[in-house]
């Protein structure tokens, strides 16, 4: 250990910073470029539907009683074949998340029997006033897929009656 | 000349309402704040005089560190609102009188003794030219130079004395 | 008494220009910080004001402008208005003497491309720099808030400490140059600069000015994570952004006086020919000592208080007074043998004694340790 080692070791830190401003920023220009989320990543909520347009969140309010930030709101009405939202008995008349309470641990996702409700890549979640933290049903809801109608259709009766599909384990 | 008559008035008039201001102000803050305006008032004095040297030097000794000692002194010891004075009865009393006796005596011997204003010469030009550091340098490092290191040795009796006063002896427990 | 009103136009517009230099100067000084330190962190710092970022100054001083203004319930109100303006001013009269250039021929007459050049210039410097300290400190007790005031003390502490070695390390420069004039000692080192003849005194020179300016690593008084920023805890707004100006701008001037004694000022080659290159040259010279501040500041801790201050007094205070001893001595020998190898002396024996004075601590911050296990 030299006396002259604090000095050298001064010089080397001088040496570590200099260095540094030659290597590539780790920047993401954010509006324009944007990072892209882990496989897991857990963002702003997403009702799925079936191929066929109805949707798969059943109105059973799972998700609510599982939540531990008490940020889920769900309201359950009856299906008929008339106007039909989703299979089986009850729908989701009204689902609402607050997302300022969310605390995005995924609880919601794991309670859900029939994998309508997943949490999904989008993490922009910025708003100007506390009204607006409260997503409802429709900013939440997929897309119907380019084949089928929306919500509510018109079905044969007898063809829905099983609210809780055939499902797999996950994969990953 | 009526410029610098003019400016010698003005800061007279500040110079000498700091020190009326350092002397009545119950804030000890405010009275080094008084304080270091006087001093820099004095070091433009010096500057009209002709010496830069010296009123820099007075900024930068007074001003710049000793004012500075003060204040820090102040705030360490929170002492910043004096309590209402409390003297002494007959205090008072014989505060003015010695002052007034002393101002009769000034007076008499500035009139009497001392010589006519006419006769104090304001310092030439040459003894304040920048050429003058050097012989303020040659008279205090040649001429003078016993008396000078005898005061620096005196200071540095006062510093020393300082440091033993306010050391712990060693081994000695924390308060 | 000068008649001439135009000589009287003159100063007005070059103390015009000095000032402005120095706040624009202020402002884009915070963005090169800004810009040089996010590219040390491998980031790349403001860019999105403007073209490469540049209006962000520009953004910054509106938002401050316009920010609500508070001041303390128990603050003592006109101390604590007048001192942020009292930290800002020391820093603009010291740009009155600094030479940014020497003389140019322009419009049918010379004009000298600094304000002053007064023959103490150099004692002005040390005047005034001990003068700002002023600020801080009743910036700290008149905001009445126990932060503040910690900040204030360990300021002075520090400013006071530190003063003392800044001033003996300015006089090798005068010795060297043989005057106190700052436009004198920029001439003296046409042949050399005073950096090769007292590297030692650079140096301290530099370390004093970066605890003077309150710089990382001695940047103690404004601890964020202790002291959530010290003497300006209070302060918000323009007068927060006074105090801020006050310190870049400092930077900036401490870097202009770091390169006018040390590093040959507004000299450069094809300077003496192109006279307007004196101020190119000077304000590379500002720019890479900036740069080095900044540097340091992204790079090396903050010193702990207590070894601060040992430092300050333990160290560069006898190093400092080594270098005039030996400078002198050197001169001396110069003097009597006429001999220029003399003059390698000083740097060669300075830097001698400063090894002796690193090894002397060394051992004895070992020894500490030791008895403490």
């Amino acid at each position: 250990m030299s006396v002259f080692e604090p000095a050298v070791e001064l010089v080397r830190g001088l040496w570590v910073t200099f260095k540094m401003m030659f290597e590539k920023p780790v920047t993401y220009q954010y509006p324009e470029e944007k990072r892209e989320v882990r496989k897991r990543f857990r963002g702003r909520h997403e009702l799925h539907r079936y191929e066929n347009g109805l949707e798969k969140c059943i109105g059973c309010a799972l998700c609510a009683a599982a939540c531990p930030a008490d940020a889920i709101f769900v309201e359950a009405a009856e299906n008929t074949d008339e106007k039909r939202f989703s299979p089986g008995e009850r729908y989701a008349s009204t689902y609402e998340i607050n997302m300022l309470r969310c605390i995005y641990c995924g609880y919601c996702e794991d309670a859900c029997p029939t994998e309508a409700l997943t949490l999904g890549d989008n993490y922009e979640l910025s708003f100007y006033d506390r009204n607006s933290a409260i997503y409802t049903k429709e900013m939440l809801l997929d897309p119907a897929p380019v084949t089928s109608k929306l919500t509510p259709q018109k079905v044969e009766p007898g063809a829905f009656n099983r609210s809780v599909p055939e499902m797999e384990n996950p994969k990953d | 000349m009526t410029l610098d008559l003019a400016l010698f008035l003005v800061l007279a008039c500040i110079a000498v309402a700091s020190a009326l201001g350092m002397l009545l102000s119950r804030n000890t803050v405010y009275a080094a704040l008084y304080l270091v305006l006087n001093f820099i008032t004095v070091a433009i004095f010096y500057l009209l005089l002709g010496a830069p040297f010296i009123a820099m030097a007075q900024i930068t000794v007074y001003t710049g560190a000793i004012m500075v000692l003060f204040l820090f002194v102040i705030m360490l010891l929170g002492a910043e609102n004096l309590p209402a004075p409390n003297a002494l009865p007959w205090q008072k009393p014989l505060a003015i009188a010695l002052a007034a006796a002393l101002f009769a005596e000034a007076a008499y011997l500035l009139i009497v003794k001392a010589r006519s204003l006419g006769d104090v010469l304001p310092p030439a030009e040459a003894i304040n030219a920048t050429e003058n550091l050097r012989q303020l340098g040659v008279a205090l490092f040649q001429n003078y130079l016993l008396p000078f290191e005898i005061v620096s040795i005196l200071l540095l009796v006062a510093m020393i004395g300082a440091i033993t006063l306010t050391k712990k002896e060693k081994g000695a427990r924390n308060g | 008494m000068i008649t001439d009103w135009t000589l009287w136009l003159e100063w007005f517009i070059k103390a015009l220009v000095i000032i402005f230099a120095l706040l624009i100067g202020f402002a884009y000084l915070t963005y090169y910080e800004r810009r040089a330190l996010a590219r040390m962190q491998t980031r790349i710092g403001p860019n999105r004001a403007g073209p490469y970022g540049l209006l962000q100054p520009i953004a910054d001083a509106i938002k401050l402008i316009f920010k609500e203004e508070l001041s303390p319930a128990k603050a003592y109100k006109f101390v604590f208005f007048l001192s942020p303006i009292l930290t800002l001013l020391p820093s603009i009269v010291i740009g009155a003497v600094i030479p940014w250039g020497a003389t140019v021929h322009w419009f049918g007459r010379d004009i000298n491309l600094y304000l002053a050049d007064i023959n103490v210039a150099v004692l002005f410097f040390a005047a005034i720099a001990s003068v700002s300290v002023y600020g801080i400190v009743l910036a700290g007790w008149s905001s009445n808030s126990k932060y503040a005031m910690l900040g204030a003390m360990r300021s002075t502490a520090q400013m006071i400490s530190y003063e003392v070695a800044l001033g003996i390390s300015l006089t090798p420069v005068i010795l060297l140059a043989n005057s106190m004039s700052m436009r004198e000692i920029v001439e003296a080192q046409r042949s050399m600069w005073f950096v090769v003849y007292q590297p030692l005194g650079a140096l301290i020179f530099w370390i004093a000015t970066l605890a003077e300016v309150n710089r990382a690593p001695f940047d103690m008084p404004e601890a964020e994570q202790e002291l959530t920023a010290g003497y300006h805890a209070e302060y918000s707004g323009m007068k927060f952004a006074l105090f801020f100006m006050a310190e870049y701008q400092k930077m900036i001037i401490v870097s202009a006086i770091l390169a006018v004694f040390f590093f040959g000022g507004y000299l450069g080659p094809g300077e003496a020919q192109y006279p307007i290159l004196g101020p190119v040259y000077m304000f590379a010279k500002i720019m890479i000592l900036l740069f080095v501040m900044i540097w340091v500041r992204a790079t090396w801790p903050r010193i702990r208080y207590d070894r601060l201050m040992s430092f300050g007094w333990k160290i560069l205070l006898p190093a400092s007074l080594a270098t005039v001893f030996l400078t002198a001595v050197g001169i001396l020998m110069f003097d009597v043998a006429k001999n220029a190898l003399w003059m390698w002396f000083i740097p060669v024996s300075s830097m001698l004694v400063f090894a002796i004075c690193v090894i002397g601590v060394y051992q004895a911050l070992r020894r500490l340790t030791y008895e403490r296990v």
